[in-house]
């Protein structure tokens, strides 16, 4: 057996590669991201009291949108030329892929993330009353589950005729418990009303409990036909 | 119907016994038996829909039979990876990369470490290690070619390549099938889809005839060819 972890390395690499070249994920993310915080501004202007309470929301609403965008470029680039399969004719263990790209995709949602949080502060006028370094663990986590869910559920959708719609049908629904520990623990630490504390438990338990159901289920998603 | 070529059955020979593959309702393969020798060429030929390529994916493991077994050296195909390279009709190659860091890459999945490597395959199918542009900027011929390269890279001892000929102009074609005559001269088995039956005249030791989804003739040269 190939060696798991220069595979994933190998992987991971490649797809920074290939995503530095084309900009295709990362370019779509933030101008979709973009424009959801500008429509939402329009939209409620709230007030920082106000804002405190709903942007929690808004935010993950716009992070979860446009992980999409790019999950659905994450194996479309496979697709082309069917390189996938030159993957499946190899030795190469297939979790390897599945973690590379899941990797892969948390470095380009946390860079978008990164990216538009200062843009949040600024035109919500955000100020954290509750421990400000809880949001750390809850974006970590929170984004992981949003991409290795995603990853999964793109590659499941690979092969069907509209893909694009089926992942958010697949997605959303199963990350329901993680948008909310996602939501739920953000305003907990912005409004400083309650602990964060359970919903970070409750993301570590969802991303635990999702990236092993995918480990397991992976081989069978990139072997079918 | 069956076809079988001489030769022992076993651990060294390239089985197929009995394989249906359905797409649907479809057939694509209708109980196909076969053995192949190793350390041999085989061009597979016929019309479009014949079953060419799916007995080729059957092979290389990418296509799982509804019905029957396919064996590879005494192996499944999955267990065979490390002995198949595969060329499809498609590059299997990323655009956005050059040549060498396709290859680099592939080389990875097979734990390849050495570059050497992998300038070696480049070079044994005429093309330049050196070359900086992505492979989507290749002509049709130097992606086939370096779709070739992928195949051969980690040193396969069976080559399925599908139509590997196609939209490569003759000069070049014939330099392919040289390459491939001296694999098959270094002990490899070479399977070849193609159209092109009289490029490989010479060079297959045996032509496979196939018509709707089964082998309907097994012969020394491209002679039904001309007949048809």
């Amino acid at each position: 057996m190939t060696s798991f972890w220069a595979v994933l390395s190998a992987t991971l690499v490649k797809d920074i590669r290939l995503e530095w070249r084309s900009k295709d994920a990362l370019n779509s993310m933030l101008f979709f991201s973009l424009l959801v915080v500008v429509i939402f501004v329009f939209s409620f202007d709230p007030l920082a009291e106000e804002s405190r309470h709903i942007v929690g929301g808004l935010v993950w609403v716009a992070f979860l949108f446009a992980a999409v965008v790019a999950l659905n470029q994450t194996w479309a680039r496979e697709l082309r030329n069917q390189v996938l399969d030159a993957y499946r004719v190899s030795p190469a263990p297939a979790n390897a892929l599945f973690l590379a790209k899941s990797v892969g995709n948390f470095l380009f949602v946390s860079v978008l993330e990164a990216l538009m949080t200062p843009l949040f502060i600024v035109f919500y006028n955000l100020h954290v009353l509750g421990p400000a370094w809880q949001l750390i663990p809850i974006a970590l986590l929170g984004t992981w589950a949003l991409v290795v869910n995603g990853t999964f559920f793109a590659a499941m959708s690979l092969r069907t005729r509209n893909r694009e719609i089926m992942l958010p049908l697949l997605l959303f629904p199963i990350s329901i418990p993680a948008i909310l520990g996602m939501v739920a623990g953000t305003t907990a630490v912005l409004t400083g009303e309650n602990s964060a504390h359970f919903y970070i438990v409750l993301l570590l338990t969802y991303d635990v409990v999702f990236t092993t159901a995918s480990l397991a289920l992976f081989g069978t998603i990139l072997h079918a036909e | 119907m069956s076809a079988s070529a001489s030769g022992p059955a076993g651990a060294s020979t390239i089985t197929v016994r009995n394989v249906i593959k359905q797409f649907g309702r479809f057939a694509a393969l209708r109980g196909v038996s076969a053995e192949f020798d190793p350390g041999r060429f085989h061009a597979i030929l016929g019309d479009n829909g014949a079953g060419k390529t799916t007995l080729l994916r059957g092979l290389a493991g990418l296509a799982q039979p509804t019905q029957g077994t396919i064996s590879i050296f005494g192996k499944s195909p999955r267990d065979a990876c490390r002995d198949i390279g595969y060329m499809a009709h498609p590059s299997l190659l990323y655009d956005e990369m050059s040549g060498m860091e396709n290859l680099r890459y592939f080389a990875g999945l097979y734990g390849l470490k050495s570059h050497a490597r992998c300038e070696e395959a480049i070079r044994a199918v005429g093309l330049d290690p050196e070359l900086t542009r992505g492979v989507g900027q290749y002509s049709q011929g130097m992606r086939q070619r370096m779709s070739l390269a992928r195949a051969i890279l980690h040193d396969p001892r069976l080559l399925l390549l599908d139509e590997p000929f196609s939209n490569v102009d003759v000069h070049s074609a014939r330099e392919m099938v040289g390459l491939l005559r001296g694999m098959r001269d270094a002990g490899k088995t070479v399977f070849v889809v193609t159209h092109q039956a009289l490029l490989l005249e010479g060079a297959a030791d045996e032509f496979v005839w196939m018509q709707a989804g089964q082998i309907v003739d097994r012969t020394a040269t491209a002679e039904r060819g001309r007949a048809q």
